[in-house]
């Protein structure tokens, strides 16, 4: 059934992006993958598009090419993302605004070019990414949290805004799971984090996967602009 | 260069593509007197919303222009530019020639 599904994930060079690649990959759907640095694996079915998330006439042009090359998009997972960690006294305007683009405005420009496409497939799946510094209130973390705040948001009017076409739009705020993205957070604050989550561990990619296994599967077309964290948070 | 035919075209050409997606009854035609927005408009404003995206995407695809058609200009002109077939041509024109590619 999956054979001539198209995904389009974003953030695919590395950690959870290049995970789920791989993972769809291997369910057959065909996905293309993106990042602003080429990736360093090739897979059968997979294309991967050199591109800032943040370039609206870049974003603008791979869709054109997803709509010449595959004529239809079934599933979008906004995974690319940037996190800064710093105390807001600390925190400069740039930081803020880095953010903002990329997690924000880079959400939006890839749904709204999705929901032009996805009507020609019949319907469309789009998952975003928020975090649980937004429920967490995680001290250090205003920019990173109000960012994600911002695509929580997001999520919830255009599944509002998609739902006569078809497309349901949720997101999923993972706990800290060992990527880039955390290296920089001290081990004893990590530590902190987790003993505030209901289940006390890292998270793992299979677990992000899971979640959005759940959200594009077809029975869930009655889910959208849901927000669902893991670890019991 | 692209002319005023060429847009007149795409334009029709997303219509056509939006008629295939609307019920026989509330179908549009592809005339440049078609009323788009308000008053004796078939489209409700999702249809409206789907057609912009249809003569956007008819722009790109078959005279390789990117333009985005319900900016804030096209928002706060008194008249506005969707009204009919030919009005929104007129603006696409408009924009083309302020943008130097028409």
């Amino acid at each position: 059934m999956a054979e001539s599904r198209v995904m389009l994930i974003t953030g695919t060079r590395k950690g959870i992006g290049e995970h789920l690649a791989r993972r769809y990959v291997e369910q057959g759907y065909r996905v293309v993958g993106c990042s602003r640095k080429p990736a360093d694996y090739e897979l059968d079915g997979y294309q991967h598009v050199c591109l800032d998330v943040t370039d609206e006439s870049a974003v603008k042009r791979c869709f054109s090419q997803i709509r010449k090359s595959h004529g239809r998009l079934d599933v979008l997972i906004n995974n690319a993302g940037i996190a800064s960690m710093n105390h807001c006294l600390l925190t400069p305007a740039s930081a803020v605004e880095r953010l903002m683009q990329t997690n924000v405005v880079g959400t939006f420009l890839f749904c709204r070019e999705a929901a032009r496409i996805m009507p020609k497939a019949g319907a469309g799946r789009i998952v975003n990414f928020s975090s649980v510094a937004v429920p967490l209130r995680i001290e250090g973390e205003a920019a990173y949290a109000a960012s994600k705040a911002a695509v929580e948001s997001l999520t919830r009017v255009l599944a509002r805004e998609l739902a006569d076409m078809g497309i349901t739009v949720n997101a999923i705020g993972p706990t800290p799971i060992a990527t880039d993205l955390i290296r920089n957070v001290p081990e004893e604050k990590i530590q902190r984090l987790l003993r505030r989550q209901a289940i006390r561990r890292m998270g793992e990619f299979r677990d992000v996967a899971n979640v959005i296994d759940f959200f594009i599967r077809p029975e869930s077309d009655f889910i959208t602009g849901q927000v669902l964290y893991l670890g019991g948070v | 260069m692209v002319d005023r035919a060429q847009v007149t075209s795409a334009v029709f050409a997303a219509i056509e593509e939006l008629n295939q997606d609307l019920p026989s009854g509330s179908v549009l035609e592809p005339a440049p007197d078609t009323v788009l927005f308000g008053r004796g408009s078939r489209l409700d404003s999702l249809g409206l919303v789907n057609l912009i995206v249809a003569v956007e995407g008819a722009l790109a695809d078959e005279l390789g222009v990117d333009m985005t058609l319900a900016d804030e200009k096209a928002m706060s002109q008194s008249s506005s530019p969707f009204r009919t077939v030919d009005t929104l041509v007129d603006y696409i024109v408009k924009r083309l020639e302020e943008e130097g590619d028409g």
